[in-house]
């Protein structure tokens, strides 16, 4: 059976906080209905605690904040388990996209 | 006594916060410790006297009150018994090696490049220097609300994308040792570059900055970069009190009173300077470079004295490691002070992909005068001004044009 990607774009916020327990339980009841056909998935923090990494002539640079241009278009993901920020910047830095145009980095919310 | 207190902070913050930071995992947690065990002190220090060891003094309570917070919360979970159980067995007083490296790994996560350089030199100040929140928006001009979100921010982004408290590896650190000076010699060049505010302002930034080069150069002394900023800071802070004439207008090198200039911290910086090139024979360092050009002019007895081919080698020299605008400009001014004005112009000509530079326009503007082509000299004065020369330079030059 072919795979779908389900790109979420929502406000801006913070998931984690008790303030946003309204729509997380929206998104639990959501998730227990169609849980036969979820290959996976991850809610984000937000986007203050994103970092874009971009390889340019070799050389790594990251940027605090989440991809901000227009030119390029999302064309994929990973999901990463790391140590820390630097490891998973590291590794960002080596899927070519880095080369090409940008990698945005942000930490998943773990769910509980 | 709110005068001890104070100064034990002010010169041990960073040390202490970031001694908290290692057994908390937090810096919030650990600021507000350290907040508490400040507020302790006035009390005990004020019946029981000064300690002899006051940054020991307030090491331990700021722990006391740390464990105390996490016991406070402890009944919700095994995490916070696990961290009250951690901080419980580590020794009260860590040794002088451990407090070295807690303040080193602290300074790398405040430089972290995934960081802004705004949310670098925010968190710099407010960890590393210890200034409160109001004390940093200040010193940089900026209303306390929008610091205190960028604090935030930067704080938020530390904990939940887990930014790293550790010193890089040896690969990882030469990169990153220059994030770290950068931002330091960031803070400098904007207390100096203040155009607005009062003088005050701009000196607490020229100052914290000059605390953090020390600061550096203290924790990493075999790094030459670190030994030359801080000389490169010194040696043209020497010259703080004679960049402004009475009126307050700037005074270029020339016209300063070198008599005024600050000779102890020249003399720290000249030593400074030779440490670095004894270990730097092999390869070029920015800083060194720049330190030993501000040598050259502390040196010299008078401008009309500096020895300009030893300032020439130096940008020679900081040419291989940057092109940068600013070094390009500076070398083509030390040939037009060695072989004269028509050599000079055709250097600062040479010096391409400056149009649109204001300095480089008031060098061309500069030297036309003192060749007397006034006609071009004031074409050049009008795109310098037009590109943003700042209005002190802009009347210097007027003056000399209809002198």
């Amino acid at each position: 059976m072919p795979q779908y990607a389900a790109i979420i774009y929502s406000p801006d916020l913070d998931w984690s906080q008790p303030e946003q327990a309204e729509t997380t339980a929206k998104y639990a009841a959501f998730g227990e209905s169609v849980a036969s056909i979820i290959r996976g998935g991850a809610a984000l923090y937000p986007t203050a605690t994103a970092t874009t990494v971009r390889v340019t002539d070799g050389e790594v640079v990251t940027s605090d904040g989440p991809y901000a241009e227009t030119k390029e278009v999302l064309s994929g993901f990973y999901l990463f388990e790391c140590t820390d920020l630097d490891e998973a910047v590291a590794v960002a830095a080596r899927i070519p996209g880095a080369a090409m145009g940008a990698v945005e980095v942000r930490p998943v919310i773990p769910m509980m | 006594m709110a005068e001890a207190v104070d100064a034990a902070v002010r010169a041990d913050y960073g040390r202490i916060v970031a001694t908290l930071i290692r057994t908390t995992g937090d810096v919030d947690r650990a600021q507000d410790a350290v907040q508490e065990a400040v507020v302790r002190a006035m009390s005990a220090w004020e019946r029981d006297g000064v300690p002899r060891e006051p940054r020991a003094w307030l090491t331990v309570a700021a722990r006391r009150c740390a464990i105390d917070a996490v016991r406070r919360e402890a009944v919700r979970g095994d995490k916070q018994r696990q961290a009250v159980r951690a901080m419980e067995t580590e020794p009260m007083i860590p040794d002088e090696s451990t407090v070295r490296d807690d303040l080193l790994r602290l300074v790398f996560t405040c430089c972290h490049p995934t960081l802004n350089l705004d949310a670098q030199v925010a968190l710099s100040l407010r960890t590393l220097c210890g200034l409160s929140t109001a004390e940093v928006a200040r010193v940089l001009l900026l209303p306390e609300a929008t610091v205190a979100k960028r604090l935030t921010r930067a704080k938020q982004k530390i904990a939940t994308a887990r930014i790293p408290y550790r010193v890089p590896s040896d690969a990882e650190l030469p990169g990153r040792l220059r994030g770290v000076l950068a931002t330091v010699y960031l803070m400098y060049t904007e207390g100096y570059a203040a155009s607005s505010g009062d003088a005050v302002v701009r000196d607490a930034l020229v100052d914290e900055a000059l605390r953090l080069a020390a600061l550096l150069h203290d924790l990493m002394p075999d790094e030459p970069s670190a030994t030359g900023l801080l000389a490169l800071l010194l040696l043209q802070d020497a010259r703080r009190s004679t960049r402004t004439g009475p009126d307050g207008a700037a005074l270029t090198l020339a016209d300063q009173d070198r008599a005024r200039w600050d000779r102890t911290a020249i003399d720290r910086g000249m030593d400074l300077v030779a440490d670095a090139l004894r270990r730097t024979p092999g390869r070029a360092d920015a800083y060194v470079a720049q330190a030993a050009i501000a040598a050259c002019h502390a040196m010299a007895p008078s401008y009309v004295d500096t020895d300009w081919d030893a300032v020439i080698a130096w940008y020679d020299v900081l040419l291989t490691v940057t092109r940068s605008p600013a070094a390009r400009l500076g070398r083509a001014g030390a040939v037009a002070e060695r072989d004269g004005p028509v050599a000079g112009l055709a250097a600062v000509d040479a010096v391409d992909g400056l149009e649109g530079h204001a300095w480089w326009h008031a060098s061309r503007a500069e030297l036309l005068v003192r060749l007397d082509r006034r006609d071009e000299a004031r074409v050049a004065l009008d795109r310098a001004r037009a590109a943003g020369l700042p209005e002190a330079a802009v009347s210097r030059l007027e003056q000399r044009l209809s002198g």
